[in-house]
């Protein structure tokens, strides 16, 4: 259908990402004269309908600093596959000049430098601004939302997603999936769901009573654009109640269903469909698997593994579109649709540049409005870092959030070892930063935030490690749930991420003794972000904010306690 | 101190809803007999049948299962690696409509489930479906 050919002509001539010139470490001003609004945005309109996918906001209603992953190590065929290739390999499979706008977007290189130039990323008043310039140039452009939105922040939380679901309704997308926003409890995403002005789908949303369809959220709905007929068929995240607590939401029940998706695919073009859109949260390499199994899907739009990629993936005649996290980017997807056929596409990742692109008033204003009872306590600052020390999370293990708070676990729960969850989601602090109560909130907040502690033995330990990583290493991406490998402090190991589960995870010492780790000796073990009901423990972020003041500057050797092979 | 497994599952963090901590002796040589018993060794094929399980299951305890294989006079289930491998054996008469049955079974770890058809003309056909049992936690 779309020749790779013809598709890479059209990346290069549209996409802003591409042809970007090399600085160096330049001053913010100088970074910043050789971007301009209309640069971001320019886009030569194509077609007859557009999509704007944003996806995995984590309610993050401020621009942000997000330093992208350095380890995303892919298995099986896709080892050394996109999105799993980082750094300089990233660059040179999209041929991104180093220290490029696009290098400080899309790669953790030199991260703490190029933020200083080039500034904070997102702010949904900027997305706001980006999506109002989009519909100027094509008015009934497709908005839409993959899911993980009313997650992530101080105020998203005592708000219960409240915040999120105001501004977003502003925004006004035509449809969303789903994820995290059930961890809210199924009470409280129903009472929202049916007060939604769009449509909230989910093919894989199924009652788990009865097996079947859940009702409130329909498989896919129909819009007339540029007169095409569009069907969007909602997939949400496969895996909630394995990933996250089960018991939040004991109503329902989700899973991959392929088959089914490929029913809905044929139910929609025999209803007259000429453009079969996925608007999807499974996870990239789901979705990769997904796209070559399922026959008839013209775009899949891609959440959750919080990938960013400057062009589509195509497979089995499906463009892939990847759109990042946070905020951090806007995709624009237009489509030549004919016949109910596609004949060409233009596609462009859109990195929001905060202070390139000018904020949005009333999304402004409306954000302000969200904050202001929680301004004096989210804004009261708790410490600040070293001037080394960045502070980010994104990565297949350990990033320094994560042993920040492994230490604060250990420090103040008086435990042995500690383990943190390894979500993909929580901003970035740069060196020389204040970290504030918002900060904390940002890679802590979660309404299963107990930091319990306990004993376990060695060997559980081990099953635990072993666990996890079938999860982010199994072979079958449809095997994978989408996260990282769980963050460990107080405990060293190696694995070898090519080998079968029950045998990756090798070498576990105790880091305080430089002991092996005894298979029948117990440890003090304290963690958080446990899935099972009835958890103990003061909130993480009370635990977090602790250690940080009890420490004034954090500044934290390298870790180097996990070794990988096999990457 | 050592925990009970009621303790473990209040306990433990990033993950944890688990069964089948312990690895379980396998149960293969289980299996082959009853392959063996229903179908009097004769040769299997595949194809024919079709067998929907989840890729993970959402509880180990209750997991979703539906096989259909139309021209079958009865289906055989099995779940390859707990210790009572037989589930359920769906017989069906020259009246019956669709040849398909659905069920719900325990699984106590991750394994194979098996399915086999014996057709009305005698033959047999076989498909397996891994189904993962996973502490989970995590998710991006």
């Amino acid at each position: 259908m779309i020749a790779r050919r013809d598709f890479l002509q059209m990346a290069m001539a549209t996409s802003a990402l591409y042809g970007a010139s090399a600085f160096g470490n330049w001053g913010r001003l100088t970074a910043q004269q050789t971007l301009s609004q209309d640069e971001l945005l320019q886009f030569e309109t194509f077609g007859n309908v557009s999509l704007i996918h944003v996806t995995d906001i984590h309610a993050q209603l401020k621009p942000i600093y997000f330093r992208e992953p350095e380890i995303n190590i892919g298995v099986g065929s896709n080892r050394g596959q996109v999105p799993h290739i980082t750094g300089a390999d990233f660059r040179a499979a999209y041929g991104i000049a180093q220290n490029s706008r696009a290098a400080y977007a899309l790669t953790y290189e030199d991260f703490a430098s190029l933020a200083k130039g080039y500034g904070r990323v997102g702010g949904l008043d900027r997305v706001a601004t980006v999506v109002k310039a989009i519909r100027a140039a094509r008015p009934d452009a497709l908005l839409l939302d993959g899911g993980d939105t009313w997650h992530g922040s101080y105020t998203c939380y005592h708000t219960q997603g409240q915040d999120m679901v105001n501004a977003m309704n502003a925004l006004k997308p035509d449809a969303m999936t789903f994820h995290w926003e059930f961890t809210l409890g199924s009470e409280r995403v129903n009472d929202i769901v049916q007060t939604l002005p769009f449509a909230a789908l989910g093919q894989n949303i199924f009652d788990a009573e009865w097996d079947e369809p859940a009702e409130l959220f329909p498989p896919y709905s129909f819009f007339e654009r540029g007169g095409v007929k569009v069907a969007v068929i909602g997939q949400a995240f496969p895996y909630m109640p394995i990933a996250n607590p089960g018991w939040m939401f004991p109503e329902y029940s989700f899973g991959i269903r392929d088959e089914r998706m490929q029913e809905m695919v044929d139910e929609v073009r025999a209803a007259g469909a000429e453009l079969v859109v996925c608007l999807s949260h499974n996870g990239f390499d789901v979705d990769k698997q997904m796209a070559a199994r399922v026959t008839g899907l013209d775009v899949i739009l891609s959440g959750h593994t919080h990938v960013a990629l400057p062009e589509p993936y195509i497979g089995n005649d499906t463009l892939v579109v990847a759109s990042g996290s946070n905020g951090k980017f806007v995709s624009r997807v237009d489509l030549d649709v004919q016949k109910g056929r596609v004949l060409g596409f233009r596609h462009k990742l859109i990195p929001i540049f905060s202070d390139v692109i000018a904020p949005d008033p009333d999304m402004s204003a409306l954000i302000e409005a969200e904050r202001a009872p929680y301004l004096d306590a989210m804004s009261e600052v708790i410490g600040e870092t070293g001037e080394d020390q960045t502070l980010y999370r994104r990565g297949n293990f350990n990033g320094t959030w994560d042993d920040l708070i492994c230490e604060a676990l250990i420090s103040e729960r008086d435990a042995d070892i500690s383990m943190s969850p390894g979500v993909r989601w929580g901003p970035s602090i740069l060196p020389g930063q204040k970290i504030t109560r918002e900060d904390i909130w940002n890679v802590t907040s979660m309404t299963y935030p107990e930091a319990y502690r306990s004993e376990m033995t060695g060997e559980f330990l081990h099953v635990i490690l072993e666990d996890v990583a079938d999860n982010l290493f199994n072979p079958d991406p449809y095997y994978q749930q989408g996260g990282d490998m769980v963050r460990v402090g107080g405990l060293g190991y190696r694995i070898d991420v090519n080998k079968p589960q029950g045998e990756r995870i090798t070498d576990m010492t105790l880091l305080k003794s430089g002991e092996r780790i005894d298979p029948s000796k117990s440890y003090v073990v304290a963690g958080w972000a446990s899935v099972n009901e009835g958890t103990e423990g003061p909130p993480i972020w009370e635990v977090v904010e602790n250690h940080i003041h009890k420490q004034g500057v954090i500044s934290m050797p390298e870790n180097t306690s996990v070794q990988i092979k096999g990457a | 101190m050592t925990l009970s497994r009621r303790d473990f599952m209040t306990v433990t963090g990033c993950a944890v809803a688990f069964s089948g901590l312990a690895a379980l002796p396998a149960h293969a040589s289980l299996v082959d007999e009853q392959i063996k018993a229903f179908t009097g060794g004769a040769e299997i094929g595949q194809g024919g049948i079709e067998l929907d399980a989840p890729e993970i299951a959402e509880n180990g305890n209750t997991v979703p299962i539906n096989v259909s294989a139309p021209g079958a006079a009865s289906i055989m289930l099995l779940a390859s690696g707990n210790p009572v491998p037989s589930v359920a054996t769906f017989n069906f008469g020259p009246l019956s409509g669709a040849r398909a049955g659905s069920t719900r079974i325990r699984l106590i770890k991750t394994q194979d489930v098996v399915a086999i058809a014996k057709m009305e003309d005698g033959t047999f056909k076989m498909t397996q479906a891994t189904v993962k049992v996973t502490i989970g936690g995590c998710g991006g």
